[in-house]
């Protein structure tokens, strides 16, 4: 099959199986590989991209839901970790092992791109759903705090 | 490790290669001028085996360990570059090749030995090493501008990447000196005293940002699982749900009907399937219908009844393997004023590195290669090249970032699979672990009962202790279990083992985790009998070990111990060690007596741990191992029913999730000149017991089973 979207700005054509998931043709058909397998079922996080501005799990999304839709990836996210989050992460370091640090960064920026300021209590509620298992919780945390108000 | 690492990686290992049987080792034995210089561009030469250098004065420091989070790849080359004096902003830093005789070192801190990455020992393995070999490639640069100016060597200075005669005013810088300089036949071992002065340090003990950061904010730092080969397939594999049991597939023909299913491999202990993309793979994994023959010892494995077995092992009389031992532990214990004794418990639990495993092989007639991350980058090496018969040189093994490690990946059982199935296929292979697979083939800390007994003496001194550890998984059992640092006269410290044939592995700090909840528990315990502040009690018992002394102090210090708690909240207090390293903790709980929820809001800790070579990172580190020891804490279980794990994915076994992180994470590093540490893991082992020893101040109960889960804080609650 056939499926057309645009993809970190630009539009592209896929051609795949009719089962084909969003998660894998990112990492495996398109090789854009910032977007990480950490589930499978929607748990963890580390495959969030989003689709048209809205936080969406690549991992339990078909690429027929992509279809027609905007979908921005870490890779979309600036071409130069320009992004007031990715400034704030690396001014935070924040990343340890780095392996959710993508998802995290997405499920950040669409709340940002929501409601640019947020309090401690939304920030936690929102990013929740991302699973980090070094231990970078407070530094996530602060990172967005940091951000607040520049996006 | 940006995303021209594979081409960089290719011609290193050109270099090495051409080397031969010649030894690189920067020692006293000298560099192997003539194998660096060939085919080198005249504007980039290899200075040694751990350095190169560009005519732009770019940096290349090769990093010897794994890089699974700990931020060791950034830390090392900052050793490195401090005696070669480069300026740190023209650092680049690329994994070094798989050569242990070069880059390995032995356990105690020898050049050669292993790559492998455990235990905390990176920068406290390399550290002299490093200081030695950068102080080396400085002196190539040196004796090289010294011979070009004409002057004595030792009228040179450097400073951050250039090169100055301070008699004559001449000045160059370390990329111009690529045009000239000659690898000598040999470089002598550097006296210490040639070494930098630490007072004079720049970048050991100072602030710097990780080198592996700004790659993993914008997606771009490379996982074994984002590399693509050309024809490059997919595997997945339905693995034993019993350890030891053999697969029969049953419905053959159906899954090799499935459209875009290559083939299926038969391995001992699962069946693999090889498809054209990834979702096809995972489709007939989830469908295979396998019988699975035998009757391996792990089938009669039930895990709610091995703390059963283990006290009834315990009660045998004869003595498992002996930790530690002074006194007379059997003629003063029974002669003891009061006897106070207590068991812990800690169940299983999973790794749960957020990188389910996966690797990448090709496996061709004579030669291999594989892409992993790995923290056994030469045992990867060794195990696969014995597995095809094939010698060490023969496989070339590219090494990625480690999405967390935690010690499941010093195993090569995943490694073996992919290549097992590339073989199979004489095709480059991606094998992808489900979530699922990664934890019902998992290798868990194992679990154990602690039965503790303490002896009192009449003037309410410890005058006796015994700890015997009874789990399985034998050498992960005894771990931390001593306590060299609390001087009681007499101590009798064992471990007694069963084998219920189930996989077991190293879990972040091994068994300190489960023996330090226990040990340290039971001196809150002791302390509350004897009425003593447990905070007291351990400064008594450590009385002659001021180092240890100072950590105590110190956290206590940071959180005011005794000074009031808000209202229905309470402190505990721990002290740890682990890779050499002594670490104090103080946590500040409330618990929710309707759901049996502890909330952990304030952590203070304190660490000592030697010379700490990049500060700023050694607090995160800290940080992250007792936010990850505090999942343990309240969490996490793995339990086996007949042999069979329970669990399946993050939904059955949960790990921390922000909303349970701890409210503020306060961290003091103790100043030291002392040797450097391991600091990766010191963090987590006292945080079972700081969270129990804080519940038993705020109820008057005592949790002595991890995980503290809200079933068990109800029913202690209520007991």
């Amino acid at each position: 099959m056939q499926y057309s979207f645009i993809l970190n700005g630009k539009p592209v054509q896929v051609t795949a199986e009719e089962d084909a998931n969003l998660l894998w043709t990112l990492r495996e058909r398109l090789k854009l590989t910032g977007t990480k397998f950490g589930c499978g079922v929607s748990l963890c996080g580390s495959c969030t991209v989003h689709i048209d501005g809205k936080p969406v799990k690549s991992c339990i999304t078909s690429l027929s839901q992509a279809e027609g839709k905007k979908v921005t990836t870490i890779e979309g996210l600036s071409d130069d970790r320009s992004h007031p989050l990715q400034v704030a992460w690396i001014e935070e370091q924040v990343p340890q092992c780095g392996y959710c640090q993508s998802g995290q960064i997405m499920q950040a920026a669409a709340l940002l791109a929501e409601n640019p300021n947020p309090n401690r209590e939304e920030i936690i509620k929102h990013m929740n759903g991302v699973l980090c298992r070094c231990g970078t919780y407070l530094r996530i945390l602060k990172a967005i705090e940091k951000s607040t108000q520049k996006v | 490790m940006e995303k021209q690492i594979e081409s960089q990686g290719l011609s290193r290992r050109k270099f090495l290669k051409v080397g031969g049987g010649i030894t690189f080792l920067v020692t006293a034995v000298g560099l192997p001028a003539l194998v660096f210089k060939r085919g080198e561009l005249a504007e980039s030469k290899q200075i040694s085996a751990w350095v190169h250098l560009s005519s732009d004065g770019t940096v290349t420091i090769y990093n010897p360990a794994s890089e699974m989070g700990q931020g060791t790849m950034t830390a090392l080359a900052a050793i490195f570059a401090e005696e070669m004096d480069a300026d740190w902003s023209k650092v680049k830093i690329e994994d070094a090749p798989v050569e242990p005789d070069i880059y390995g070192i032995g356990w105690g801190g020898e050049r050669g030995g292993s790559m492998l990455t455990v235990g905390s020992r990176s920068v406290s393995g390399h550290y002299n090493n490093l200081r030695q070999s950068g102080a080396q490639a400085r002196y190539v640069l040196l004796s090289a501008v010294a011979e070009k100016w004409g002057v004595d060597r030792k009228e040179l200075k450097t400073d951050s990447g250039v090169v100055f005669h301070p008699k004559s005013n001449k000045k160059i810088t370390y990329g111009e000196i690529v045009e000239f300089v000659k690898i000598p036949e040999s470089v002598p071992e550097i006296p210490d005293s040639d070494l930098k002065n630490p007072k004079d340090f720049k970048l050991i003990g100072r602030d710097y940002q990780r080198y592996d950061v700004p790659f993993k904010v914008d997606g771009s730092a490379i996982y074994s699982g984002d590399i693509h080969l050309p024809g490059m397939v997919y595997a997945a594999i339905v693995r034993s749900p019993v350890n030891g049991t053999q697969p029969e597939l049953k419905n053959e023909s159906s899954i090799r009907g499935i459209k875009g299913v290559l083939n299926l491999v038969s391995l001992k202990h699962g069946i693999g399937v090889v498809a054209g993309n990834m979702e096809t793979a995972l489709k007939a994994k989830a469908i295979m219908e396998i019988t699975w023959n035998g009757d391996p010892k792990a089938k009669s494995h039930n895990s709610q009844d091995a703390y059963e077995e283990y006290e009834a092992l315990s009660k045998s009389s004869k003595t498992g393997s002996i930790v530690a031992q002074s006194g007379d532990l059997n003629r003063e214990l029974p002669k003891a004023q009061k006897t106070i004794r207590a068991d812990y418990k800690n169940d299983y639990i999973y790794h749960a590195q957020m990188e389910p495993l996966n690797a990448v092989a090709h496996v061709k007639a004579d030669s291999a290669e594989v892409w992993v991350g790995t923290q056994a980058t030469d045992g990867t090496r060794n195990d696969v090249a014995n597995h095809l018969g094939l010698d060490f040189k023969s496989v070339n093994l590219h090494t990625c970032y480690l999405g967390g490690g935690f010690g499941r990946r010093s195993m090569t059982d995943f490694v073996i699979e992919a290549v097992d199935i590339s073989k199979a296929v004489n095709l480059p292979v991606k094998l992808q672990w489900t979530r699922e697979d990664d934890l019902q083939y998992g290798a868990f800390r194992p679990i154990s009962l602690q039965k503790l007994e303490a002896g009192i003496d009449q003037n309410g001194n410890i005058n006796s202790w015994k700890h015997v550890v009874i789990g399985t998984g034998g050498g992960l059992l005894g771990s931390g279990a001593d306590i060299p640092f609390y001087d009681i006269p007499n101590k009798l410290i064992e471990v007694r083992n069963i084998d219920h044939g189930v996989r077991t592995k190293h879990w972040r700090a091994v068994g300190h985790g489960p023996n330090k909840f226990a040990i340290e528990t039971f001196v809150d315990e002791i302390a509350l009998e004897q009425k003593k502040d447990p905070y007291q009690l351990r400064r008594e018992l450590m009385k002659n070990h001021p180092r240890e002394l100072a950590v105590l102090d110190k956290v206590a210090d940071m959180a005011q111990w005794g000074s009031p708690v808000p209202e229905g909240r309470a402190r505990g207090i721990a002290f740890a060690e682990r890779s050499g390293s002594l670490a104090a903790g103080i946590c500040e709980i409330s618990v929710d007596r309707s759901t049996g929820k502890i909330k952990v809001h304030k952590i203070w800790g304190s660490l000592d741990g030697g010379v700490v070579v990049h500060p700023a990172n050694a607090k995160y580190q800290m940080e992250g191992s007792l936010v990850m020891g505090l999942s343990s804490v309240l969490f996490e279980s793995i339990t086996f029913k007949e042999g069979q794990v329970e669990q399946s994915n993050f939904y059955d076994y949960p790990i921390l999730r922000m909303e349970d992180a701890p409210e503020e994470i306060m961290l003091e590093i103790i100043s030291s000149t002392e040797k450097p540490t391991g600091i990766g893991e010191a963090g987590l082992p006292f945080m079972g017991a700081i969270i129990s020893n804080a519940f038993a101040a705020l109820t008057g109960k005592r949790l002595r089973h991890m995980p503290f889960t809200p079933e068990k804080v109800l029913e202690v609650l209520s007991s």
